[in-house]
């Protein structure tokens, strides 16, 4: 029992850095971006790619998330920036455009089995009583709540994220102060890139799992873990996150795996019709995304 | 009639078309319903398991389908209609997840085996259901109803102070889609001779509102065309086997920088009636 609380919460920090990366695209250009899932899995995959052509480790991972980093801003140039103008669901069908690109580009040259991630790095195992746990479970836990951490403290206290959080409020407010906003969107976009890579490598080492559609459940589950904990909300982030991990992991272990997908997107359902703004969510923060042209409304 | 393969075809034209309107459905009202799948599995199965364990006539398991969809869409929908924009798509999209699952799990139609059907229609009847519906669609949007939806989409607290019921539309389109699913979902199974709970993913329901979007929600041609040209498309690209899926998201992607409000618009279609007036005059 307590080791499923343990593996919950591993599982919750891949979530939670997904959740991270929809909270921002959502909280601050008001958009749901489908190609976080696939940055995610580029993440993964490029990093397998380049361990199983013999690229030391380190450099593979370097790779990848550069790679990851640079398609995040193809992504920027050829969805976001062509929204200003257009209605709203056009940058949400072109970003899914990316997902399905990414995925079958991939495909073509790996095929879409289930490829093993090689042990890249030195798998220790923590032993408390009963419990066991994994270090590098441990440190992809640590390195979430890190990066959720160090994104807040970024929004918080520098002036670039001053400048984030303006246009959040008022793009065309924000542009009238002197916010270049040309030049701080593709800066979401490139953060947003690099932690859903970081996302995807923690998930490839600790699983020793990758494949061209790993993004797609993970994507869907950090979405709900996003709105979960309040969409806005970095710190709701880390909450729905663990909490989706705990639901997933738990109910696979009382009703059997069957039964994850009613766990997980019930309390996504409840929570929608309960307490639409989430658990660490402002009712005003809501209020702001509804009155603000309503993000997916056509 | 034809071979198989322009059969199969015609089959995945016509589901894919009704699909598209279940999707459309709301959408012309500014709802995004992420969870026709889930309405469609309901389809699928309550149509098959009362033609199955009934013998009841297939149009009756079907139309029993559509019923009990709209009723889990009316359940369902008054309290998630209570949200709008991102909320009421990220709930609807985990109310498809959440009926999928149900199915996954449910025993007496066969769970994670799936559930063989034994009850066929073949291609023309389908087709000629799916002109029906349509046109059916086209009748509708000639109706007050369908201008209600428009409007609301446009502005939902002008249309409250012109005494439209806001919520009842928008929950009237919510269950006719929902209904409409279930009917492409019991066509399908029954073409099939098989239901499996897999084949109704997420990814089906993300799909069908790109068919809408595609073809544009102006006008109640856009969702036909959108369908039409999401499922040729690929085959026209079947030359490029492995590669045609990514030439395709490759051409979404340019086709919504180049052309954003969609393949059919209102004032192409003003155009077309009437190719020597403004466009604007003819749309009085």
């Amino acid at each position: 029992m307590e080791q499923q609380i343990i593996n919950g919460l591993m599982l919750g920090s891949v979530y939670v850095l997904i959740a991270v990366v929809f909270t921002l695209s959502i909280g601050i250009l008001n958009f749901l971006n489908f190609s976080i899932p696939g940055l995610f899995m580029l993440g993964g995959m490029v990093a397998w790619v380049l361990i199983t052509m013999g690229v030391p480790p380190i450099l593979a991972f370097a790779i990848a998330f550069l790679v990851a980093c640079g398609c995040a801003l193809i992504v920027e140039r050829l969805t976001f920036s062509w929204m200003k103008g257009s209605d709203h669901e056009v940058p949400l069908v072109s970003s899914l455009g990316f997902l399905i690109l990414f995925e079958q580009i991939l495909l073509v040259f790996y095929g879409s089995d289930q490829q093993a991630f090689p042990k890249v790095i030195f798998n220790a195992t923590i032993t408390l009583g009963d419990l066991v746990i994994g270090s590098a479970q441990l440190l992809s836990l640590v390195l979430s709540i890190a990066i959720v951490y160090g994104i807040n403290r970024f929004l918080k206290t520098t002036r670039v994220g001053r400048g984030i959080r303006a246009i959040a409020e008022d793009t065309t407010t924000a542009e009238f102060l002197g916010i270049n906003v040309n030049r701080v969107v593709p800066l979401i976009f490139l953060i947003s890139g690099a932690v859903a890579a970081i996302g995807g490598m923690l998930f490839a080492v600790n699983y020793s799992q990758v494949s061209p559609f790993m993004g797609e459940e993970v994507g869907f589950k950090g979405i709900s873990a996003m709105i979960i904990g309040g969409m806005g909300s970095v710190w709701g982030a880390i909450a729905g996150g663990l909490l989706i991990g705990l639901t997933e992991v738990m109910s696979i272990y009382f009703l059997g795996s069957d039964f994850v997908d009613i766990s997980v997107y019930g309390l996504l359902l409840i929570i929608l019709i309960v307490r639409p703004q989430g658990l660490f969510g402002l009712a005003q923060v809501r209020e702001k995304l509804l009155c603000s042209a309503d993000i997916l409304t056509v | 009639m034809f071979s198989g393969y322009i059969d199969g075809l015609i089959v995945i034209l016509a589901i894919n078309v009704i699909m598209a309107y279940s999707a459309a459905l709301p959408l012309v009202a500014g709802q995004l319903n992420l969870g026709t799948a889930g309405f469609m599995a309901v389809g699928a199965y309550v149509a098959a398991y009362f033609s199955n364990e009934y013998g009841l006539p297939i149009g009756v398991a079907i139309l029993i389908g559509s019923m009990v969809s709209g009723f889990i869409a009316l359940l369902i929908g008054i309290p998630v209609l209570r949200t709008s924009g991102i909320y009421l798509a990220l709930a609807t999209f985990a109310l498809g997840q959440i009926l999928v699952a149900v199915f996954l799990n449910l025993e007496i139609v066969g769970a994670a085996q799936g559930y063989p059907v034994y009850g066929y229609i073949e291609m023309p009847t389908i087709a000629i259901t799916t002109i029906v519906l349509v046109l059916a669609l086209f009748v509708l949007s000639q109706t007050r109803f369908w201008l209600y939806l428009t409007a609301i989409k446009n502005d939902p607290t002008v249309c409250d102070l012109f005494g439209i019921e806001v919520k009842n539309v928008q929950l009237a389109a919510f269950v006719l889609g929902g209904m409409l699913a279930a009917v492409a979902g019991g066509l399908q199974a029954h073409y099939l001779s098989y239901v499996e709970a897999q084949s109704f993913g997420a990814l089906v329901s993300i799909y069908t509102v790109l068919f809408v979007i595609l073809g544009g929600t102006q006008t109640v041609l856009g969702p036909l065309v959108g369908a039409a040209f999401f499922t040729f498309l690929p085959e026209v690209f079947r030359s490029g086997e492995e590669w045609r899926y990514a030439i395709f998201a490759a051409f979404i992607i340019g086709f919504m920088v180049l052309r954003p409000q969609g393949m059919v618009t209102a004032n192409m279609m003003r155009r077309i009636k009437n190719p020597f007036g403004s466009g604007r005059k003819a749309s009085a």
